[in-house]
């Protein structure tokens, strides 16, 4: 009688829970907003992506547990129902599986964390590189093979309507703070390296479709990598402080596809190297 | 009342009284309260600072809301904004939530211990006394024309080093802050370990003197770092040093290594005391014995150990290598073993006891759901691949803040809910505690969970306007934390209510359910408690007999 009790109660406690945790963590997807990391289009970003899922589960139902067991008690085990205390302090066995069970959950994470990792630190094998130099407060993107190189900085109409007091509605602005006057082209389908470094302050880099960050800091070379899976734009900001305009630095990459990149190239060559994007 | 002192308890010279003006207590403000070497009144005093500290930080914290409430630049510059988020971090961290630790150890431990008072008591009034000068100058480089410290708390060169002449008044502020802080760790060391009475071994202790004992180790080891780190800034900044600027054989990244392996610790001192508080409180509301207190004291010192091998995951995306960062992934995913034995033992704790819920239990409560999830989400960080995404994003700040805020902060307040009686010789009013507690559950909640899905959505940290997409979660978060912000004013009026006017007289013992020496002394403590050392028996520890 007494057992079943708490059967039924821990039955319907779980039930509340797994409803909170879906009123969290799945709900707010309703509102129409992103509520979660994006799957990317590269292969790194599709792995960050399925990485994250699988902690993201492995947390969840490990919350489940925990708080159907504390909430079942906080049901059961009040003085206002006339429960007694019982007086255990200590459990030998429930002790051992809470710490190696623990263990054997972690080991399970860290495989593959450890595998995406090494595909992250892989950079060889590129066939072109990037050289990207964070200034406070634009981007300098410099095709190392191509003899091409510019500026990138915050597009005119949004940093007109960023200033204190504008009046200028942020919403009536296209890609308002992620818009860029030139952005970074690159072709879709190779393996591109960047080199990745900073003038004056540490910068980070970040575009969160192709599934990384990487710090630019002065005196050093960082690299990272990509290979882009479909032709778009998309679309980062500087995720490392780096001063008063730190939220006004975005990253826009135009993937186009390899002969309308191999023509963009050329039509840049032929002009002046100095601040063109793409479509022009 | 005194009779329920007891032998043990000496009342002063006069046994027969617990009231204010036979108990020796010095007259003058003066000599009361600025030459005070009496822990209570320096603990008081601690708590009372830290409660100021908390409004002052909580104001920049409305200010960073009411800015981002919605996109455009509405109301703050940006070089005036990151002057704010700097700002409200180090407050927060240096001026509330570790001077308010170091305000309950000044109470509660020699009351916990059987001590007469703390075992260094004139360097105790000079740490407390150094800290509202560390603070004013602190704050008045808001004042400067070069502008308080905007480069964020972890104040990363080479950004910094751009802040101007102020900066030499946020390092001397963090020197004093230091300082202040090693001497109440050494302080509270001394006091554990040649004060107790006779009878309090060191596993009978309570846990909540057991996490401190801990952390005032980590203390010691730590804040020598980060002011060897902001003196290095210094000399960078204004005698021409190159500690880490990269043009004069410098290194940059060198000063994050510094940091952070000051910072890693320092967050578990914020909490290791947390965990203290949550182990005295979970027990005596369930009327139960803590389950597990001995692995509960050898996983404190296990995250203690290991707080100080897993800096670098602060520093995935600097550029390390491999083996580097394969090591802080390994190491800092170990850190969730103990952390997940706590509170497996906190749920144990409750299981088949007797429970009843006054606010100090709801706030521990509260800890213990809201902790869980800002360790989960420390798990994820800790996957350096994933945290590749996550990092220096909204993600991040959730993660921190429910760490931070419903974990030290609920802490904080659950304490002093449960030990204001004690203090004050008189009950609170139960339900605004109540309601306080509520309001505060639900607006932290409204406050912080959206900033999960802004950060994996991809809104960076530290930014002081946004792309429009993020609208509708910073518009919630903001509600959130105005709600929660002004929570917070009902407990400044439930601590004046039960200081000045509550009519209900605290007994001794004060919980049913509470276990421990300070529980013996009367309501409110006398002035001078355990002149004479009582003696401790096993039937007065919060825990069942210590060979388990
Ligand atoms: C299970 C335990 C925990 C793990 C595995 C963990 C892991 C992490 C990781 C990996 C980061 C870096 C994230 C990033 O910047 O990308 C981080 C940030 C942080 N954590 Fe935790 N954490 C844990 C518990 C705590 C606790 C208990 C506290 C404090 C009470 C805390 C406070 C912080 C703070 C303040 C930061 C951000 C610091 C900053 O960048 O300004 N964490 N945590
Ligand atoms: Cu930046
Ligand atoms: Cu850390």
């Amino acid at each position: 009688m007494k057992k079943q009790n708490t059967f039924i109660v821990s039955l319907a406690v779980l039930v509340a829970v797994i409803a909170a945790f879906w009123l969290l963590l799945a709900a707010p997807a309703h509102t129409g907003n992103q509520i979660n990391m994006t799957r990317g289009v590269s292969s790194l970003a599709e792995t960050h992506y399925e990485l994250h899922m699988i902690i993201l589960w492995v947390c969840v139902v490990i919350g489940i547990l925990v708080f159907t067991a504390m909430f079942t008690s906080i049901v059961l085990h009040r003085k206002s129902r006339g429960h007694e205390a019982a007086q255990f302090s200590h459990s030998t066995k429930a002790e051992i599986a809470w710490t190696v069970i623990p263990v054997l959950i972690l080991v399970g994470m860290a495989i593959p964390g450890t595998s995406a990792l090494v595909q992250m630190e892989s950079p060889g094998g590129a066939e072109m590189t990037v050289k990207i130099t964070g200034y406070q407060w634009k981007w300098r993107y410099e095709y190392v093979d191509d003899d091409i190189a510019f500026m990138s900085s915050l597009a005119p109409e949004s940093n007109a309507a960023r200033q204190l007091g504008s009046g200028v509605d942020p919403r009536a602005v296209e890609n308002y703070l992620l818009d860029v006057d030139n952005p970074l082209v690159l072709p879709v389908g190779r393996k591109i390296k960047f080199l990745i470094t900073a003038d004056d302050v540490i910068h980070a880099w970040w575009v969160p479709a192709f599934g990384w960050k990487r710090d630019a800091v002065p005196g050093y070379i960082n690299e990272g990598w990509v290979e882009i899976n479909e032709p778009g734009t998309y679309r980062g900001q500087c995720a490392e402080l780096c001063g008063m305009d730190h939220g006004f630095m975005p990253i826009v990459v135009e993937a186009l596809p390899e002969d309308e990149y191999d023509a963009w190239v050329s039509r840049q060559q032929s002009g002046s190297n100095t601040g063109a994007g793409a479509g022009n | 009342m005194s009779t329920i002192a007891s032998d043990g308890t000496d009342l002063g010279h006069d046994t027969h009284d617990a009231h204010d003006d036979h108990d020796h207590k010095p007259e003058g403000f003066l000599d009361r309260w600025v030459f005070t070497t009496n822990h209570k009144d320096i603990g008081t005093l601690y708590l009372v600072f830290a409660l100021l500290m908390f409004f002052i930080g909580g104001a920049m914290a409305m200010v960073i809301r009411a800015e981002l409430f919605m996109p455009g630049m509405q109301l703050v510059r940006p070089d005036f904004f990151n002057q704010m988020t700097t700002m409200h971090a180090l407050i927060m961290v240096f001026g509330a939530v570790m001077p308010a630790w170091v305000g309950f150890a000044n109470w509660m431990i020699p009351l916990q211990v059987g001590a007469p008072d703390m075992a260094l008591p004139r360097m105790n009034n000079f740490s407390f006394w150094i800290l509202p000068f560390a603070f004013t100058m602190l704050l008045s480089t808001l004042f400067m024309d070069s502008g308080g410290p905007a480069a964020g708390w972890t104040l990363y060169p080479p950004l910094s080093l751009q802040t101007g002449s102020s900066f030499a008044f946020v390092v001397f502020a963090v020197h004093m802050m230091g300082i202040s802080s090693i001497m109440g760790a050494i302080n509270i060391i001394a006091t554990i370990f040649n004060m107790r009475a006779p009878g309090m071994t060191l596993l009978r202790m309570p846990l909540f003197v057991w996490t401190w004992l801990i952390t005032a180790f980590l203390l010691i080891a730590a804040m020598p770092v980060l002011a060897g780190a902001v003196t290095m800034l210094l000399t960078d900044h204004f005698f021409g040093t190159s500690f880490f600027n990269a043009a004069g054989g410098g290194d940059p990244v060198m000063f994050q290594h510094i940091f952070w392996f000051f910072g890693h610790p320092e967050v578990y001192i914020m909490i290791l005391p947390a965990f203290g508080v949550v182990s005295e409180i979970l027990p005596t509301f369930s009327r139960k014995p803590l389950f597990g207190y001995a692995a509960m004291v050898y996983a404190t010192a296990s995250i203690a150990f290991l707080s100080f091998i897993v800096w670098a995951h602060h520093m995935f995306t600097v550029g390390m290598p491999l083996e580097g960062e394969l090591f802080f992934m390994y190491a800092t995913m170990l850190i969730a073993v103990p952390t997940g034995v706590k509170v497996f033992n906190w749920v144990s704790t409750m299981w088949k006891g007797s429970m009843t819920f006054e606010t100090p239990m709801l706030f521990a409560i509260g800890f213990v759901v809201l902790f869980t999830i800002g360790g989960l989400s420390g798990l994820m960080l800790a996957i350096t691949a994933a945290d590749l995404q996550y990092h220096d994003t909204y993600f991040v700040v959730a993660h921190f803040h429910y760490v931070l805020v419903p974990g030290a902060v609920f802490t904080l307040m659950a304490g002093a809910y449960y030990w204001l009686p004690k203090w004050t010789g008189n009950m609170y009013s139960e339900r605004w505690g109540k309601i306080h507690f509520w309001c505060s559950a639900i607006f932290v909640n409204v406050l912080f969970f959206p900033q999960h899905y802004l950060g994996l959505a991809g809104m960076p940290r530290r930014i002081p306007d946004y792309s429009p997409q993020f609208a509708d979660f910073n518009m919630w978060s903001s509600i959130g934390g105005f709600a929660f912000g002004a929570s917070q004013l009902i407990f400044v009026g439930v601590i004046i209510h039960c200081v000045w006017f509550s009519k209900k007289k605290a007994t001794a013992q004060v919980w049913e359910g509470a276990k421990g020496l300070e529980w013996t002394v009367p309501s409110p403590a006398p002035h001078h408690t355990f002149t004479k050392p009582p003696v401790v028996d096993d039937t007065m520890v919060a825990h069942a007999d210590e060979a388990h």
